[in-house]
């Protein structure tokens, strides 16, 4: 799950990480308050999305005053801010963070992940802070210092003072910079966060040491123990499709091509949009209905994918395994019945019983292409959604 | 012969009286499998589907000789029924649960260092050597005894991979899911040591996916060391980068775990990679037949 800016910086002050004072507004009408509540000098306004690359998409502005964060607040509330990460599309922007602004002598870099080869966490830190990290990991690996964290006793103090040396830091922002990484870490583990990003973490003329942005995912698995982070989650960010497919337990991606697939099991779905493309197509979706695919899930599936304007045609492809086919079968012909659909549809389903569930959707009355295996299952749906989409 | 499980695999489920634990476990004694003990803190002394049910795992360790464990506990109290059953002493833990939050993981993957157990999984369908003995979720009739050894991240992949060799007449030497999570127990390389290590594994099906660097490192390790003949296999090369497919372990983060990266691993360590899903036991026909 993401959050936005500012939520992660309240939470990690909550840590003792430092952060700029600040506060998150809806409305243009509280930019010049608190503008003025933040000294009424310099302040930088910023566009609240789930993406990156806001600065460069025109959704980081500096004020030198209130009446220009004014102004800059109504241009920004309301924009659509197109980065690298949101599309074309873009992303409206409903939410901005004023914050005093601040002199800043270094930008710098951290980072917390899992590292999944050594299954730990893994503190990263880099001079090379405020650019892309991706970019910096590729061509100067060596300009990012990582620690790992054994999760039996912690983030050490030692190596908070090897990273805060390696990024060069000096004289009494050591001490200060040392705490802060310790804090950043404890904020992590409390969270069950599976990313914290401080790009850039800043050292001011002033020899402060603050988290100037702060980027933070958690574990979904997790979230069962973190009711106040679920709390934070914004709907206005994600694929409505997407959250109520969510809300049937259903996962569900958009994607841009025009044959919708509903498959049970994550590989096998992402294998099922490979043969797709593989037949000459592309996948509108990825569509896991889960380990077992019962009616009511079909029928939700069936719902979603077809919200999507762009479909079709719809591939379904189902291993049962230890599901007889013959109950997935029934469950299809219902929900296709229910909902009255137009788009050709295929079917291949694999487990117990597969003669007897080919026998119900061929006796349906209903516009079912049966297929007995991947190949021939992608070839005909490639060819049915072609045939739709000229006729 | 066979890795890892066989007729000698005596089995103990944590978890057996949930309805998935009840369910696999019928599914398994159907199968062959001796299910000897199922372990339900609170339930000890007495008896599910007449398989004797034990409040610790130690205690049915003791008392029936179970030398493997499966794991079919809710995903907040999986990572403490895996430190339970390596605590016991037990060789093999194979974990079903989906949904264990990573840093659990993290504490278990520290809790098994230095320690014998193995883990399969978590988040994964199992292991079976098939005609001896199944563990886990996979359907056992779709699976014939020979010689091909299959390891994959997938669940119903494995399966769709497994139909194809069987319907080709190719049997399996053993099936491992290793899993879809970002840390797992078992890994693509230790489960390729071990196939390289058994003689009666003659050729080797590989099935992974886009996120992480596993086929990575599998690809490093059977250009080095394996001898036989190997298909491998990533699912997708469709996915958008910075989603997560399904699986926990399935998102292409930081232009990293792309599909072509793995691909590309994979060929340049001779790995005869089959282009469409369908393909995928017609490859290792094609390769095991050219070996011959």
């Amino acid at each position: 799950m993401k959050i936005h800016e500012y939520q992660a910086k309240q939470i990690l002050a909550k840590f003792g990480v430092t952060v700029p004072r600040g506060e998150m507004i809806t409305k243009r009408e509280d930019a010049r308050a608190v503008a003025e509540k933040l000294g009424g000098g310099t302040v930088v306004v910023k566009a609240q999305i789930h993406a990156g690359g806001r600065g460069k998409g025109g959704g980081v502005k500096l004020a030198h005053n209130p009446l220009e964060a004014d102004a800059l607040a109504g241009q920004i509330l309301g924009m659509t801010l197109v980065t690298h990460q949101t599309g074309p599309e873009g992303r409206i922007v409903k939410r901005a963070l004023i914050e005093e602004g601040l002199d800043v002598a270094r930008e710098l870099y951290l980072g917390i992940v899992i590292d999944r080869a050594s299954g730990r966490p893994v503190f990263m830190a880099s001079s090379e802070g405020g650019v892309e990290i991706e970019v910096v990991a590729a061509e100067h690996p060596e300009k990012i210092l990582k620690e790992f964290i054994d999760p039996s006793v912690g983030f050490q103090a030692f190596q908070a003072r090897k990273l805060a040396f390696g990024l060069g830091l000096e004289g009494k922002v050591v001490n200060e910079a040392s705490r802060l990484l310790q804090n950043l870490f404890r904020a992590f583990e409390a969270t069950d966060a599976s990313l914290v990003e401080i790009n850039p973490f800043v050292i001011t003329r002033d020899g402060r040491a603050l988290a100037l942005d702060a980027k933070m995912n958690f574990d979904d698995n997790a979230l069962f123990r973190h009711s106040d982070i679920r709390e934070l989650r914004d709907l206005d960010e994600e694929d409505p499709l997407e959250v109520k497919a969510s809300n049937y337990g259903l996962n569900y991606i958009r994607l841009d091509g025009n044959v919708g697939c509903m498959v049970n099991g994550a590989g096998l779905a992402m294998a099922t949009m490979d043969i797709i493309q593989y037949a000459g197509s592309r996948p509108a979706n990825f569509l896991d209905v889960g380990g077992g695919a019962n009616e009511e899930q079909v029928r939700h599936g069936f719902e979603i994918i077809l919200s999507d304007a762009n479909v079709c045609a719809v591939l379904i492809n189902i291993f049962g395994g230890i599901m007889r086919c013959d109950i997935v079968a029934n469950g299809v012909v219902a929900a296709a019945k229910t909902l009255g659909i137009k788009v050709p549809i295929v079917v291949r389903l694999k487990g117990t019983n597969v003669e007897l569930g080919q026998k119900i959707l061929r006796e349906s009355g209903l516009n079912f292409e049966v297929a007995n295996d991947m190949k021939e299952a992608a070839e005909k749906v490639v060819a049915a959604a072609n045939r739709f989409q000229n006729a | 012969m066979s890795i890892l499980v066989n007729e000698n695999t005596r089995l103990v489920v944590q978890g057996i009286t949930g309805r998935e634990g009840m369910f696999h476990t019928q599914q398994a004694v159907a199968y062959g499998t001796k299910v000897v003990a199922g372990v339900t803190p609170g339930k000890g002394g007495t008896s599910a589907d007449g398989i004797p049910v034990f409040n610790t795992v130690q205690e049915a360790v003791d008392r029936t000789g179970a030398n493997a464990s499966v794991i079919f506990v809710p995903p907040a109290f999986a990572a403490d029924a895996i430190m339970e059953a390596a605590d016991a002493g037990l060789p093999l833990v194979v974990a079903i649960t989906e949904g264990i939050p990573t840093l659990d993981m993290v504490r278990v993957a520290r809790f098994l260092a230095g320690k014998q157990t193995r883990l399969i999984g978590p988040n994964c369908p199992g292991i079976i050597s098939p005609g001896k003995c199944k563990i886990g979720i996979m359907p056992g009739q779709i699976h014939l005894p020979g010689h091909v050894g299959v390891v994959s991240r997938s669940g119903t992949l494995t399966y769709e991979a497994v139909g194809q060799l069987t319907a080709l007449d190719i049997g399996q030497s053993t099936c491992i899911g290793i899993g879809g999570d970002p840390i797992i127990g078992t890994t693509f390389v230790d489960a390729l040591r071990l196939f390289n290590d058994d003689p009666d594994t003659h050729g080797i099906v590989l099935i992974g996916e886009i996120g992480g660097l596993a086929e990575e490192e599998a690809a490093a390790f059977a250009q080095a060391h394996v001898k036989k003949p190997v298909v491998g296999f990533i699912a997708g090369r469709t996915a958008p980068p910075g989603r997560r497919m399904g699986h926990a372990g399935a998102i292409i983060s930081g232009g990293k775990g792309t599909a072509a990266d793995k691909i590309a691993a994979l060929q340049a360590a001779r790995i005869a990679v089959a282009e469409s899903p369908a393909l995928i036991g017609e490859t290792l026909k094609r390769i095991m037949n050219s070996e011959l």
